[in-house]
């Protein structure tokens, strides 16, 4: 029993990365229609923004990762709206998607290439020490992983519903028409939509970089978790995608201890294409909007 | 059209490197993975090769000639591995070096026996030195010389009554799991817990539990160094009493790193390392790292060895003849105070499995500690 | 005839005939590409069809060059001919690739995308795991070039021929099925699904057949892929390769019949010509990518056809001007 305890308590803590991970995923797809197979080296690079700072420039460990933060929403938000996606939209969903995993290669290459094929270690925020829950063990290092993720997941979702601007990136996503006819700057939301990725996919860097270590590999599963995750809870869906992230962290563990550990891979892929085939707007989703 | 025609070959000739300069130069090409899924063990085996190569070039070459080392990708992939063996043999290579991934070698192998062409290799799979392939040799030992003695320390040494096995599921970790399981047996000591993982893999929670929960005696890993490194930390979370026993990776100073004091306590069999109270080996290290920015894992020290070897052997035999190379190699022991660079003793058998001094350590207060030196297993 | 459709036959003439020439000239390294372009271009040729012609996305059909590829070699270490064994590839991915078109009739797109997705890394897991079939993660080693009438191809030469010779023969039964009522119908059902079925097109069937159609020419790839290298291991036919030979279709042009020689050519021919870029070629031809789908997401052969329009515009203007 401890050791289902166990399972399902790790399984949450990495669900929750994929939790972040899987909402800027959604968002993309809601406001602007973009896949972005890229996502996972999203996550990858900016821990590699927050080294070159710390060990190039010499700099210290909060404001690298305030340059890294900056950075990630500059490079991955802003220029990746302006020069991969806009460029591309008028010629449907095909070549975007090509054209983002060709990025997800550029990358992979370029950390390779021109910061390291090693491993990096990476500074935690909190030091970890492990501490007993209900027979399991947890480092504290992934409780905070956990709430500091769920609260960046609350805080999105407050601003969305809440404030003027979020409600206005909602309006946005489920009616760029009637959005622009209510007065809403829809360009300027979309581009929040794209900062907004590039800060979540920073956040979730730096937390698990110090687990997972930096690694030019690093993206190639994040970025399938993250499909799975947000099509599992539902792809128009801040919460659905939550649900999805943490699903998969549990799944993925008692798959491998209850299944088979050779095919622990399968189960969260079965589990998409059942969903995909059965209930395609997710767990959560709405039926509003079926590609068909 | 005619003229078209022969520029397309012309330019298809254009593939072979220039071969002005070859009286000054010798061509010993390195296959080996820069990319994809082997590339971390692709590139420390490049970089042992480049310091090597310039090392030697620096003092004027071997014969009076310089080496032309080209780094020739192979993206992990078996048919690129293929296609650029065969160019290597179209060129006339001296000694192929490289791959390092099995699954590159197994192919590749074949065509460079039939070429009579020298191919000094990292792959470690047991089954590379069982076909009879004449012109195949190692770098470190393979799985079939490692794993019994590993079988015989945890055997004699932790005094184990059962185990359990946690390994990569890739050529690598799935070569090594049989080997090993196939020595227990031998032995009458039953494996209790199975665990397959992948390589890449984040999450150990659930293979430390189902290796709690088997209470076995001692537990051998054998996975990549990352994960190695949080297979231990993992495995000090939950609190596993027993022994972790592991090969070369388990040991390594990147696994030290990256796991910190978790792997504390860890002991094993290690082939080759910069850290062995061996001095060339420790000098090699720190060279290493000086020119590269980074400490080398075992594959380092195969492809820095490996040019030594050529070195070596090619002086011995006073010119450059691969089918004479392949025959002088067979049986012959290479001694450090006849090459320094080859930096522990080693020497080959009529199959190309390398035999040399192998080490017990155990990791304490966050530094690999040799407690006992094997002797050589006397192929 | 007119200057304007000489140039591109005279051009297909002279690359048949230095083609047929090649083993006079190349050496066995650059036959063995050649033929591996060959092959290639078969594979994605398949994916040509299920998704240029029939608007299908697929992220499988590495995967199908896998199963091709694994049936071949299994089947000869069990003696069965290489004739049948290849037929039996082919055979093999048809069922798979019906039974996979069947998500298809359900969602599309990305939804599409993601299912053929899974069934890539479900395959690998197959092949890697089921070791009493597949020899798992050690691989298959020492697979036999084909004989057929007595007549061996285990020269890189003579197995170059075939290996071109199976392109031409894929090449002509392509050219003829998109000219095909089958061809014409996959056609309206990329373009409009609705159209398509008022029109009396049984979409199902022929979405159906879309992919199983395209997946078994994967499996006919896969087929003459393992003797090529006469070595598999599963690592080969993981996701990463069903994205390059998607990535092949749609950098060639999908939707063109050539596009796919244009695009495996460019995945597996050119980083030879430009070995000077050493180990950053991968990362070239990602951004090169990317730029060719900013300014032409038609591919290469949409490019040169542009191109071909724009200097033929200019012509026609020019003798207008001298007149």
């Amino acid at each position: 029993m401890s050791g289902f305890i166990q399972l399902v308590v790790s399984g949450l803590a990495t669900g929750a990365i994929y939790a972040l991970v899987a909402v800027g995923f959604a968002l993309l797809w809601q406001t602007s229609q973009t896949i972005n197979f890229a996502q996972g080296e999203f996550v990858m690079v900016p821990a590699f923004f927050v080294l070159v700072a710390m060990k190039v420039w010499g700099l210290g460990y909060l404001p690298s990762i305030a340059i890294g933060l900056v950075v990630s929403a500059l490079l991955l938000g802003a220029a990746f709206k302006g020069l991969v996606v806009e460029p591309m939209l008028r010629h449907g969903v095909l070549p975007l998607v090509i054209s983002t995993v060709a990025l997800a290669i550029l990358m992979k290459e370029s950390v390779k290439d021109f910061y390291s094929s090693q491993a990096q270690q990476f500074p935690p925020i909190v030091e970890g020490t492990d501490i007993e829950f209900l027979g399991a063990v947890v480092s504290t290092q992934s409780i905070a992983i956990f709430f500091v993720a769920l609260g960046a997941v609350a805080l999105l979702n407050w601003f969305l519903s809440s404030t003027l601007t979020g409600r206005a990136m909602q309006a946005t996503a489920q009616n760029r028409a009637v959005a622009r006819i209510l007065g809403v700057d829809v360009d300027r939301m979309i581009l929040y939509t794209f900062l907004i990725n590039g800060l979540l996919t920073a956040l979730a860097s730096f937390l698990i970089s110090p687990i997972y270590l930096a690694k030019f590999t690093n993206g190639e599963t994040l970025g399938l978790a993250a499909f799975v995750a947000a099509i599992v809870g539902g792809f128009n869906h801040v919460r659905g995608a939550v649900l999805g992230g943490l699903i998969l962290g549990v799944l993925d563990n008692l798959a491998a201890s209850y299944v088979s550990a050779q095919y622990r891979a399968a189960v969260p892929l079965i589990v998409l294409v059942v969903v995909i085939l059965f209930r395609p707007q997710g767990l959560l989703g709405r039926v509003e909007e079926r590609s068909v | 059209m005619k003229y078209l025609m022969k520029s397309f070959f012309v330019a298809a000739m254009a593939m072979a490197p220039v071969a002005a300069g070859a009286q000054s130069t010798i061509y010993i090409p390195n296959l080996a993975e820069l990319s994809g899924a082997g590339a971390v063990s692709g590139t420390n085996w490049r970089d042992g090769i480049i310091l090597a190569v310039e090392e030697i070039n620096a003092k004027g070459g071997i014969l009076g000639r310089k080496l032309d080392v080209p780094h020739v990708d192979t993206q992990s992939e078996a048919s690129i591995a293929r296609a650029q063996i065969q160019r290597m043999i179209d060129n006339k290579a001296y000694v192929v070096l490289g791959p390092v991934f099995s699954g590159s070698v197994l192919p590749s192998m074949e065509l460079t026996k039939q070429a009579e062409i020298p191919q000094i290799m990292g792959g470690e799979a047991a089954a590379i030195t069982q076909r009879g392939n004449p012109y195949i040799f190692r770098t470190a030992f393979g799985q079939q010389v490692s794993m019994p003695k590993i079988a015989n320390y945890m055997r004699d040494g932790v005094k184990a009554k059962s185990v359990a096995v946690v390994w990569v599921n890739n050529d690598f970790g799935k070569g090594g799991r049989d080997a090993f399981t196939a020595e227990m047996r031998k032995r009458n000591i039953p494996v209790v817990a199975d665990v397959s993982t992948e390589s890449g893999q984040v999450d150990f929670a659930s293979d430390v539990v189902k290796v709690k929960n088997a209470n076995a005696d001692a537990i051998f890993v054998y996975t990549n160094e990352e994960e190695s490194a949080r297979f231990l930390r993992e495995a000090r979370k939950q609190g596993i009493r027993a022994p972790l026993i592991g090969e070369t990776t388990l040991l390594g100073q990147k696994v030290i790193e990256l796991a910190g004091e978790a792997a504390n306590g860890v002991k094993g069999h290690v082939g080759l390392t910069a850290d062995a109270p061996v001095p060339a080996l420790q000098e090699f290290g720190e060279k290493f790292k000086k020119r590269f920015g980074y400490a080398n894992d075992h594959n380092g020290i195969k492809g820095y060895t490996a040019v030594y070897v050529i070195k070596h052997v090619t002086e011995k035999i006073g010119k450059f003849d691969s089918k004479a190379f392949a025959a002088a190699l067979h049986g012959m022991t290479i001694k450090p105070s006849d090459e320094p660079g080859i930096l522990m003793e080693a020497t080959w058998d009529k199959n190309g499995d390398i035999d040399r001094q192998s080490f017990l350590g155990e990791v304490v207060a966050g530094k690999q500690k040799i407690v006992e030196i094997l002797p050589k297993a006397g192929l | 005839m007119e200057r304007a459709r000489l140039v591109p036959l005279a051009i297909a003439a002279a690359v048949v005939l230095a083609l047929a020439l090649g083993p006079q000239f190349l050496r066995p390294s650059s036959l063995y590409l050649v033929s591996l372009w060959a092959v290639t271009a078969i594979a994605a040729m398949g994916l040509n069809l299920t998704l240029g012609y029939a608007g299908q996305i697929s992220m499988a059909q590495g995967a199908f060059v896998g199963i091709g590829a694994y049936a071949t070699a299994i089947l000869m270490q069990q003696g069965v001919p290489f004739p049948a064994a290849f037929v039996a590839a082919g055979a093999i991915c048809f069922g798979v690739g019906w039974l996979l078109g069947y998500p298809a009739l359900r969602v599309q797109h990305h939804y599409l995308a993601f299912v053929t997705l899974a069934f890539t890394t479900l395959v690998y897991l197959l092949l890697r795991n089921e070791q009493w079939l597949t020899n798992g993660v050690y691989g298959i080693s020492g697979i036999q070039r084909p004989v057929l009438f007595g007549v061996s191809f285990a020269k890189s030469a003579d197995y170059y021929y075939f290996c071109l010779g199976m392109l031409a023969i894929f090449l002509g039964a392509m050219w003829w099925m998109i000219r095909s009522p089958w061809g014409r119908a996959f056609m309206v059902l990329r373009e409009n699904p609705v159209r398509a079925m008022s029109l009396g097109v049984d979409t199902r069937r022929y979405t159906l057949l879309a992919f199983a159609i395209g997946s078994s020419i994967g499996g006919f790839a896969g087929g003459l892929f393992a003797p090529l290298v006469q070595f598999l291991e599963p690592g080969s036919f993981s996701l990463g390769y069903s994205l390059s030979l998607l990535l092949m279709v749609i950098v060639g042009g999908s939707g063109y019949l050539l596009g796919p020689l244009v695009g495996a050519m460019v995945a597996v021919l050119l980083p030879e010509f430009l070995r000077f870029t050493q180990g950053y070629y991968l990362l070239l031809y990602a951004a090169a990518v990317m730029i060719l789908m900013t300014f032409c997401p038609q591919g290469l052969i949409g490019m040169a056809e542009r191109i071909a329009a724009a200097l033929r515009r200019r012509r026609t203007t020019a003798t207008t001007g001298t007149h």
